[in-house]
């Protein structure tokens, strides 16, 4: 067994080298069936966190459209930070395969956007959440209400109805998903770690 | 009343003294860590559940390849019209997972400081220079022995606000993917010997000494490249279970 690196903070200055355009775009605002899910980080006193970085990891969609025509929803797939050779900056997305992986700084106001499609074999979204002031990572899921095998989630099932509620997005329209984050205090996330 | 150096220092020892009494083995820093004041409202109070579902999402991860990067993206001098200011360094190693295999194709990014200590992002506005050849970013996938390798210059020192008088030691920050969303690692790499070690909250919340000697790169002088860099080696062990971990019945 090798010991493993501690953990770091991600620091207040990640924001000219993490982030990347469509980033937070797993899926065009265009395709068929996308979702969108947002909110806000929190404090411990309440107060927005305008310097946290989350990211999300999901299955794909059942019919998830790959290049290399392959399927496998927990497989992921390259192509979320596709680079321009010409210039070195960013290209974007291909718009075609479903890489699973999504990353999205929060703003000022400390509210974050991701658009996506539902996952095929889970009812939730893996959310992995950075900022400064925090020494290590948080794993927490953002759980759509409205899929299929969400009633029979285990996790979801062992939780008090407050500590499962702070897992469940709110459900404001059809297609739009609300997911807060409270790092700390009276409404604060469940978070996880994986033994 | 202004905080010092000797309230944080006196406090960074009575955590340091908490913790050998406690008897237990800690990787990590703790989340809650007082002498790191950012971190008071910004860590849960209540406890993390476990989870061992086989089939959580998180035992796959995201993956990345070709398209993600470009070869210049691992050679932080090379990035603009000219040379960067300062002292050029080749860090390189291997990442690994807790059962000491290598962890191949896999996204290493890094960013830090110029040679002065400035980061090249609006909002440090501390009165050292900013560099015009130079970013700071980079990026590789780790090759099949799960090695990486960057070129850069060595970062300065800086200012900060946790107390008066405040300095983070130089350090790399260094992003991590594993094969599975649970190996992910955000943390930073420091240069041996540095003065600043025992006055920095940051490094450590690390209560460990073993682990924290885990966060500093050994320089090895068969990196160095005649007539161009230093070298630094730091290999780095992600932790989590791994996808086979499950699969081994561990
Ligand atoms: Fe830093």
């Amino acid at each position: 067994m090798s010991l493993p690196t501690p953990a770091q903070t991600v620091g207040p200055f990640f924001g000219y080298a993490l982030p990347f355009p469509d980033g937070g775009n797993v899926a065009a605002a265009t395709a068929p069936g996308v979702i969108t899910v947002h909110g806000r980080v929190h404090d411990g006193a309440g107060r927005p966190v305008p310097d946290a970085l989350l990211e999300f990891w999901q299955s794909g969609p059942e019919h998830s459209r790959r290049t290399d025509g392959e399927r496998g929803a927990r497989a992921g797939r390259p192509g979320s930070m596709r680079r321009d050779q010409v210039t070195g900056g960013f290209l974007g997305r291909d718009g075609v395969d479903f890489t699973g992986f999504g990353r999205v700084a929060t703003d000022p106001d400390g509210h974050y956007t991701l658009r996506t499609l539902p996952p095929g074999d889970a009812p939730y979204l893996s959310v992995c959440v950075f900022a400064r002031g925090l020494l290590h990572h948080l794993f927490t899921r953002a759980y759509l209400t409205d899929h299929p095998l969400h009633g029979a989630d285990p996790l979801l099932s062992a939780l008090t109805p407050q500590r499962r509620a702070s897992l469940e997005c709110v459900r404001e329209d059809e297609k739009l998903h609300r997911f807060d984050i409270h790092l700390q205090g009276e409404k604060e996330t469940t978070f996880l770690v994986f033994e | 009343m202004t905080l010092t150096q000797a309230d944080i220092s006196r406090e960074i020892a009575a955590e340091s003294e908490a913790y050998a009494r406690s008897g237990t083995v800690r990787h990590h820093p703790s989340r809650g860590y007082a002498p790191y004041r950012s971190s008071a409202l910004r860590h849960p109070r209540q406890p993390l559940i476990a989870v061992r579902d086989p089939d959580a999402v998180e035992l796959s991860g995201p993956v990345f390849g070709v398209t993600d990067v470009t070869e210049l993206d691992a050679d932080l001098t090379r990035q603009h019209t000219g040379e960067p200011l300062g002292e050029r360094i080749t860090v390189t190693g291997r990442v690994l997972d807790r059962q000491g295999r290598a962890v191949t194709g896999q996204l290493v990014e890094i960013w830090q400081a110029n040679a002065s200590g400035r980061y090249a992002h609006q909002r440090d506005q501390h009165p050292a220079p900013l560099d015009p050849h130079f970013t700071g970013v980079g990026r590789c996938l780790t090759d099949d022995q799960g090695g990486y390798s960057f070129t850069t210059v060595k970062p300065g020192a800086y200012p900060w606000r946790n107390h008066a008088n405040a300095w983070r030691p130089a350090h790399i920050h260094f992003s991590l993917f594993g094969a599975a969303f649970t190996q992910r690692l955000v943390t930073q790499m420091y240069f041996p010997g540095d003065p600043l070690f025992r006055y920095d909250p940051i490094l450590q919340s690390v209560t460990d000494e073993a682990a924290r000697a885990r966060l500093v790169a050994a320089y090895d002088h068969d990196v160095s490249v005649p007539e161009r860099s230093l070298g630094y080696r730091w290999d780095i062990v992600l932790d989590g279970p791994s996808p086979t971990w499950i699969e081994e019945g561990r």
